[in-house]
């Protein structure tokens, strides 16, 4: 970006003397808009799309279909429509806080973005400490949801917001833990650093690589649905029992950027997923042109983020909400444990065979695969039920 | 024991308590003294041969010159029911609470209050139910004529037809 | 080290997500444990009781719809019988067929109704819809049948509206078929569901001996153990002629009476109805359906009572004529009521997310609790 900035200085673009440091912050400024406007939003919008339609269908219902070709408009049209209404402000409210704290939320959600791994040269900022950056950023969420629910002077709102930190703050603890197994995996924090430590194929990912990894991919994806409020663990917005929990009193563009905020963190979940245990962007060389193979990577990419969102679409197509008491009792009698012994585990993996077991990937990925068969043969028997034509053409 | 047995066993048992017994109904009943309404049921509850465990309704009836209150007893495991009345003076109807004997009665007979007016001595928690706290009167009493307004909101509506009828002239 | 604490007072409804219509609960909580809740009720008083003394016999049919209107063929049936036993008025066999196919098929929706909405209460969206998608298929066939889907004031005082339409009897034995299997679906889909056993069983638990203290009927009565089902121990209409057994709750999944075992029995009522429909539509005699009421239907002064099982449990009827055409009193007890009187007491110590689920477990409707 400084180097951008100052070949542009250079070839006089800005005047013969310009201010280096507006320039500078200006750099910052546009970029940022770019990568909040042309790609968070966008992706939040699309998952969005994606959870409404395959939801839609898990009820035997359409979903949106109007708006564009399969209705995929519809989250700009949603978009613009809240940003159209009105901006209630309730009168007892604490105003500032209560403005302030979608901003925060929706930095919680826009900052992530400057470490997304979608290729091997599309990222912007390939820190050394990536993932370190990336689950500190999104826990800022909490501060966020806490705010809004206390600032609305609303019961229901408070309740809302004191669980959401009950829940973040304490799933916090097995996501990190499930993180570092793959951390010391790779022996970096770099995002992509941890990518180019596995390979294109499913034996070489970190989730396959021994039990410890597997059962860590899992522990960490539990705990991200918890932290991203997704059903099973959308406790801060229950809407049956705290009618929209902390954001009952938001209208318009605010409680819109909550939203945003959910479901664009369902792509951070996947890509945190992605880039620790299923391989990231990594995909098999078969051309020397770097654009190519950077398209193909992109690809690789979002096929796997889009899996794993839409297995929190599924997951919330289908299963009831926990309890408060069950939800913590769920994270510090069973997570917390597990995801110790597997980073205890996982080192003691790596101390045990320094450069990778042979034969372990290949029965964790037959166990894996054993587990995807015998939950097909489950699912059989109600496909063979229903009308299969239905399920084969997702546009209907 | 069927009901008109038991209506005996219970005149034997309480006497002068027990005002009438009239048999030719559909559903056969006793009205008894509203004195002893409590310790009757207590009776029909706790012996062994009648053992009427649930109060299945409770009602509040107003006859213009008297205000009666049924009650409808049943007993589980001796499969039958029987239906006790008492008879209340209309200007001032008080009877005593039955919520001691069946828990079910608590609703029931503030229900009865905020309707017909009756008060339940002894009653826990003898509050309107359905109508507002500060609501006059008592709408199921015959004679119970509906204000006009209520806080400012009026409570009559023009007729649709005859709104109609003057729209087609 | 002391903190100071306080109660909070919590104010949910009448405009609340899942407080099914327009009740209110007052909440005393101390953080996300319930100290109790307070119901407060009327917001939906329309004073039916009232309107049947100013409307006449036939008149007030249509208006018992809306006594409870998930399941109205049962307050239509409740007060067609009030009527016929004042009026000593014997209704044609294939007029009681009628009536108990009707009702039986209103029983399923309604019930399709309460677990689907119990998912939905939960946090289970899928459920509901599942649910709701069926009942519409039982809405369609009650739609041929009587012209509508919710208020479908079918029966009248001596029978029923109108005949089955040609061809209907095996459209609905059609539909049954394919509900049974769906019904073993919706199980597989939600009913063994981990989390939702869990957070169903153990809560709002009622003991056998306060369901009765506190007048629970139906569905909540038999979820606490007791069977006792009006249709089986005081007959009407042509129940007897049936062959169907009583579920009641078992505490398989917890302790006996808690949530659970309420929905369960709701569930497996579901195909005990459609086991009564499977027979009567097979044997429906042939024959009038409705018996000679006169229009100006006077019955002799006198008072009965009706109960009738509807699908919220034993409904309660009480007629008093005085030999004029307009019935001097009338009133219902309904399942609902006794069902939210108990709500205070089994409130107490449970979570507010536990509310929700009591609430709906007990099947309480709000026009029914009102009137």
């Amino acid at each position: 970006m400084q180097q951008l900035a100052d070949s542009l200085i250079a070839q006089g673009m800005f005047g013969a003397n310009p201010p280096r440091d507006l320039i500078y912050a200006l750099f910052i400024f546009v970029f940022s808009l770019i990568v909040f406007l042309g790609i968070a939003f966008p992706f939040a919008g699309i998952v969005s799309w994606v959870e409404r339609r395959v939801w839609a269908r898990m009820q035997s219902r359409c979903g949106p279909n109007r708006v564009g070709p399969n209705g995929f408009l519809q989250w700009l049209a949603d978009g613009l429509k809240h940003i159209c209404k009105e901006d209630l402000i309730p009168a007892d409210s604490d105003p500032a806080l209560f403005k302030f704290a979608p901003y925060l939320v929706i930095l919680a959600f826009t900052l992530p973005w400057a470490v997304m791994p979608f290729s091997s040269q599309l990222i912007l900022a390939d820190l050394n400490v990536g993932i370190l950056y990336m689950t500190s950023v999104t826990a800022l969420t909490v501060v966020g949801v806490l705010m809004a629910g206390w600032a609305s002077n609303d019961k229901w709102s408070l309740i809302g917001g004191i669980r959401s930190a009950a829940q973040i703050v304490s799933y916090e603890i097995p996501a990190g833990l499930s993180i570092f197994p793959a951390v010391l995996m790779a022996g970096t924090l770099s995002m992509q650093g941890i990518i180019k430590a596995q390979g294109w194929a499913p034996w070489t990912w970190f989730a396959f690589s021994n039990p410890f990894t597997f059962i860590a991919a899992n522990v960490l994806y539990i705990s991200a649905l918890a932290e991203g409020n997704r059903t099973p663990f959308d406790l801060p917005e229950a809407e049956s029992e705290l009618v929209a929990g902390f954001a009952t009193e938001y209208s318009g563009m605010r409680y819109l950027f909550f939203f945003a905020a959910e479901w664009g963190n369902l792509f951070i979940i996947g890509a945190i997923i992605t880039t620790l245990f299923l391989g990231g962007w990594q995909f098999p060389l078969i051309s020397n042109n770097a654009v190519v193979m950077n398209v193909l990577q992109l690809i690789t990419f979002n096929i796997k983020v889009l899996f794993l969102v839409f297995i929190s679409v599924w997951v919330r197509g289908t299963l009831p909400r926990v309890r408060i008491d069950q939800l913590m009792s769920l994270c510090w009698k069973y997570l917390v444990p597990i995801s110790f012994v597997d980073l205890v585990g996982t080192a003691a993996w790596i101390a045990i065979w320094p450069s990778g077991n042979s034969v372990a990937p290949w029965i964790m990925l037959a166990l894996f695969l054993a587990i995807v068969v015998t939950f097909l043969r489950r699912v059989l028997h109600y496909f063979r039920r229903s009308k299969m034509e239905l399920y084969l053409s997702p546009t209907i | 024991m069927d009901a008109l047995a038991t209506y005996q066993a219970v005149k034997e048992r309480f006497g002068a308590k027990v005002l009438e017994i009239n048999e030719k109904a559909l559903d056969p009943f006793m009205v008894v003294d509203p004195s002893a309404i409590v310790e009757i049921c207590r009776f029909l509850r706790d012996h062994p041969e009648t053992a009427m465990n649930c109060l299945t309704n409770e009602i509040g009836v107003d006859y213009k010159d008297r205000i009666e209150v049924v009650y409808e007893l049943y007993s589980y495991p001796k499969r039958y029911g029987v239906t006790l009345k008492v008879k209340l003076p209309r200007d001032n109807p008080v009877v005593e609470t039955v919520e001691t004997v069946w828990k079910s009665a608590n609703w029931m007979e503030r229900e009865i209050f905020d309707l017909i007016g009756v008060t339940f001595q002894g009653h826990s928690d003898l509050r309107r139910i359905l109508m507002p706290e500060d609501w006059p009167g008592h709408p199921q009493r015959k004679d119970f004529v509906e204000p006009m307004e209520y806080h400012g909101i009026s409570t009559v509506r023009d007729s649709p037809i005859i709104r109609m009828e003057a729209d087609r002239k | 080290m002391s903190i100071r604490t306080e109660e909070m007072t919590l104010n949910m409804g009448p405009q609340h997500p899942s407080t099914h219509g327009v009740l209110r609960f007052v909440i005393k909580a101390d953080g996300e444990v319930m100290r109790e809740a307070i119901p407060d009720v009327g917001y939906l008083h329309r004073s039916i009781e009232k309107i049947a003394e100013k409307v006449g016999y036939h008149g007030f049919m249509p208006y018992t719809d809306r006594v409870d209107y998930v399941s109205a063929m049962f307050t239509n049936q409740g007060w067609a019988m009030a009527c016929e036993r004042l009026g000593g008025i014997v209704v044609p066999r294939r007029g009681e067929y009628c009536r108990v196919i009707a009702a039986e098929f209103n029983r399923i929706a309604s019930h399709l109704l309460s677990v689907g909405t119990m998912g939905m209460d939960i946090g289970a969206m899928t459920p509901f819809t599942h649910a709701i998608r069926e009942r519409e298929m039982i809405n369609d066939l009650i739609e041929e049948l009587c012209g509508a889907r919710l208020t479908f004031n079918y029966m009248r005082i001596g029978g029923v509206g109108w005949d089955l339409p040609p061809g209907w009897r095996e459209k609905a034995l059609a539909y049954l078929d394919h509900f049974d299997p769906i019904w073993e679906e919706y199980n597989a889909l939600i009913s063994y569901n981990k989390i939702y056993v869990e957070r169903l069983a153990n809560v709002g638990v009622i003991s056998t001996q306060d369901a009765i203290d506190y007048n629970l009927v139906g569905p909540n009565l038999r979820g606490s153990g007791f069977k006792w089902d009006i249709r089986k121990d005081i007959p009407y209409s042509v129940y007897p002629e049936f062959d169907f057994d009583v579920p009641v709750g078992t505490g398989e999944f917890g302790t006996l009476g808690d949530a659970m075992d309420r929905y369960m029995v709701r569930i497996r009522e579901m195909r005990e109805s459609s086991k009564i429909l499977r027979q009567a539509l097979n044997r429906i005699p042939d024959g009038p359906v409705l018996a000679k009421v006169p229009r100006n239907f006077k019955p002799k002064a006198g008072e009965c009572q009706v109960r009738v099982e509807s699908s919220r449990g034993d409904m309660g009827w009480y007629a008093v004529s005085d030999g004029s055409a307009y019935p001097w009193r009338v009133h219902v007890r309904t399942g609902s009521f006794a069902a939210m009187g108990m709500i205070n007491k089994l409130s107490r110590g449970l979570m507010i997310a536990d509310l929700v689920t009591l609430i709906a477990s007990l099947d309480v409707i709000a026009p029914e609790i009102d009137r």
